[in-house]
């Protein structure tokens, strides 16, 4: 089987059952299972989340994107500093980017003041860290390949040749 | 899509036959044609409710952003005039390049391609200028619903070559019987609507030799070319000997999901091109302008999303297939366009759709409506996303169970 079909397909929809990916693969569920099973282990698939709209949703969500400045020295390495930050549950992406600033931060809470006050009490005062700037985020139109407008309506006629 | 676009034809075959009181007397041509059976059974899909539709000949994506964006720009710069009668020289170009790259096809652009109003106007001026009246036409059978009215409206006779016995491929035995060494052209589309099968190489050649042997033409109309999964789209006009004596056909509808933006082009000698030009530049003039610069981004830059596209349909039509293999529905495994063809039990069509319709509510068209060689299946399109096509499979095995 094709394990990078596989994961295309799981990118696109990870909550396919398996007969239907076997069915899709031209493959035995066991060997997709085990494919899956492989993945999961040698840490390829790291996890399966949905993409939600939280436009959509009743409740505030708060979604803020951080550029992180920070200072290295002979002790301290990026993957250091990362590994850090990372601990916090507030902190769903974080990502050492090329450019003006060194890492990139998503950080999501439940109100302005809870990713503020995350930011001010625990991010910045980590010693490495020399500047952040928070942006936050005021509407999403896609997220992770997914549209959040309207989708495009099937106009075909019913029947054509 | 409003009420008044829902009642507009749904292949240009018009709302019957003949007036009966009215002021023109209605060609003997046009009455000869009998109205498509699509059409029909379009009719039957529109009254019924909560239909799943595994009956459309088109894909049900949208044309790639990049194309449309093109054609977007073009509108804001106002290029809104007509064209050369053969196409934009650019489009033209990237159509010699893209067919030289894909397939192996060398043409040149200024005297060897003409850009047509969809594959549809392309076939239908190449039967009125090599078809004189008397000429006969071999098509396979069961066969796209328009060849057939074409070959009339050209004053051509039809020969129809059986394939059902061949998984639906041409051989030149089955010619033979039917007497198509007599013909003068022989017209087909491969991979195939209805059937999705497809020729491998090594039979196209045998089909290629006997149209050399007999001294046939071949409109060989390659509008399903860049949808083959598992083996690669041979062109018979690659094969010794055939490219002097074919016209290829293509276009953007299936490959770039631009069905309705009707833009085809034909590839062929200077002299035939020339021909089908002089009935185009009278009759049509120049393809649309807008489609035309949505086409060269689309050679130029849509690639990828092609690709993604073959890939998703690959996936629905394994899908399909092991789901009426399981079904206990008998189906050759098309390879080619986005069709499968399985048999009905029981043997009746018609009957089968119909009731599939009315009682499961799915709705595919049977294979009658594309020739004889059609009876007993039905055309399954799996141009339609998964999640429908799980219900529609699943509401077929329950119709079957009942």
């Amino acid at each position: 089987m094709n394990e990078r079909e596989l994961l295309d397909l799981l990118l696109a929809d990870a909550r396919r059952s398996t007969e239907d990916l076997a069915r899709m693969l031209d493959a035995d569920e066991a060997a997709v299972d085990d494919a899956i099973e492989r993945l999961e282990e040698d840490g390829v698939v790291g996890g399966y989340q949905a993409v939600v709209d939280w436009g959509e949703v009743d409740e505030e969500r708060v979604v803020a994107l951080v550029e992180l400045n920070v200072t290295l020295d002979r002790e301290t390495s990026y993957a250091d500093i990362a590994e850090r930050l990372a601990r916090f549950p507030e902190v769903q992406t974080l990502q050492l980017v090329s450019g003006d600033y060194d890492f990139d931060m998503r950080v999501e809470g439940d109100s302005m003041r809870e990713v503020s006050r995350f930011i001010s009490d625990k991010v910045a005062p980590v010693p490495e860290i020399t500047q952040t700037v928070t942006h936050y985020v005021m509407d999403t139109y896609k997220d992770r390949g997914v549209n959040f407008g309207d989708g495009d309506d099937d106009d075909r006629l019913s029947v054509s040749p | 899509m409003s009420e008044q676009d829902r009642s507009g034809d749904v292949d240009g075959t018009g709302p019957g036959g003949q007036s009966e009181d009215g002021a023109f007397g209605i060609s003997q041509r046009v009455q000869e044609t009998p109205p498509s059976g699509i059409r029909r059974f379009f009719e039957l899909a529109e009254e019924a409710e909560d239909v799943i539709s595994l009956g459309v000949g088109e894909p049900d994506f949208s044309a790639p952003w990049a194309a449309r964006d093109a054609a977007i720009h073009s509108l804001e710069q106002g290029q809104t005039a007509y064209t050369a009668n053969r196409g934009k020289r650019e489009l033209r170009a990237e159509i010699a390049r893209h067919v030289d790259a894909e397939y192996d096809l060398q043409y040149d652009p200024d005297e060897e391609i003409l850009v047509t109003t969809g594959v549809s106007e392309g076939i239908d001026v190449a039967l009125r200028a090599v078809v004189d009246p008397g000429d006969t036409v071999a098509v396979p059978d069961p066969t796209y619903v328009s060849y057939a009215p074409g070959v009339t409206f050209a004053g051509g006779e039809i020969c129809q070559i059986p394939t059902t016995e061949d998984e639906f491929r041409l051989t030149p035995e089955a010619m033979a019987e039917a007497g198509a060494d007599e013909a003068d052209v022989l017209l087909y589309c491969y991979p195939n609507n209805p059937t999705g099968a497809i020729m491998p190489r090594e039979e196209l050649a045998a089909v290629a030799e006997f149209c050399r042997e007999h001294d046939l033409v071949v409109l060989a109309d390659e509008i399903y070319a860049d949808l083959t999964y598992g083996q690669e789209h041979v062109s018979i006009a690659t094969l010794p000997g055939m490219r002097e004596r074919t016209i290829v056909f293509n276009g953007f509808s299936k490959a770039y999901a631009m069905t309705g933006l009707r833009l085809g082009y034909a590839m062929g000698p200077p002299e035939v091109i020339e021909a089908c030009n002089r009935i185009h530049q009278y009759t049509m003039l120049s393809a649309p302008t807008t489609p035309q610069h949505a086409a060269i981004e689309a050679l130029r830059s849509c690639d990828d999303e092609v690709d993604e596209m073959v890939e998703e349909y690959d996936r629905r039509r394994r899908f399909v297939l092991s789901r009426f293999e399981e079904l206990g529905m008998d189906c050759f495994e098309a390879k080619g366009a986005f069709y499968v063809f399985p048999e009905v039990p029981g043997g009746d069509a018609e009957a089968f759709a119909e009731e599939l319709l009315t009682e499961a509510g799915v709705a595919a068209v049977p294979g009658d409506v594309f020739g004889d060689g059609g009876a007993g299946h039905l055309r399954v399109s799996y141009a339609t996303g998964l999640e429908d096509l799980k219900e529609a499979m699943d509401r077929i095995e329950a119709y079957l169970e009942s």
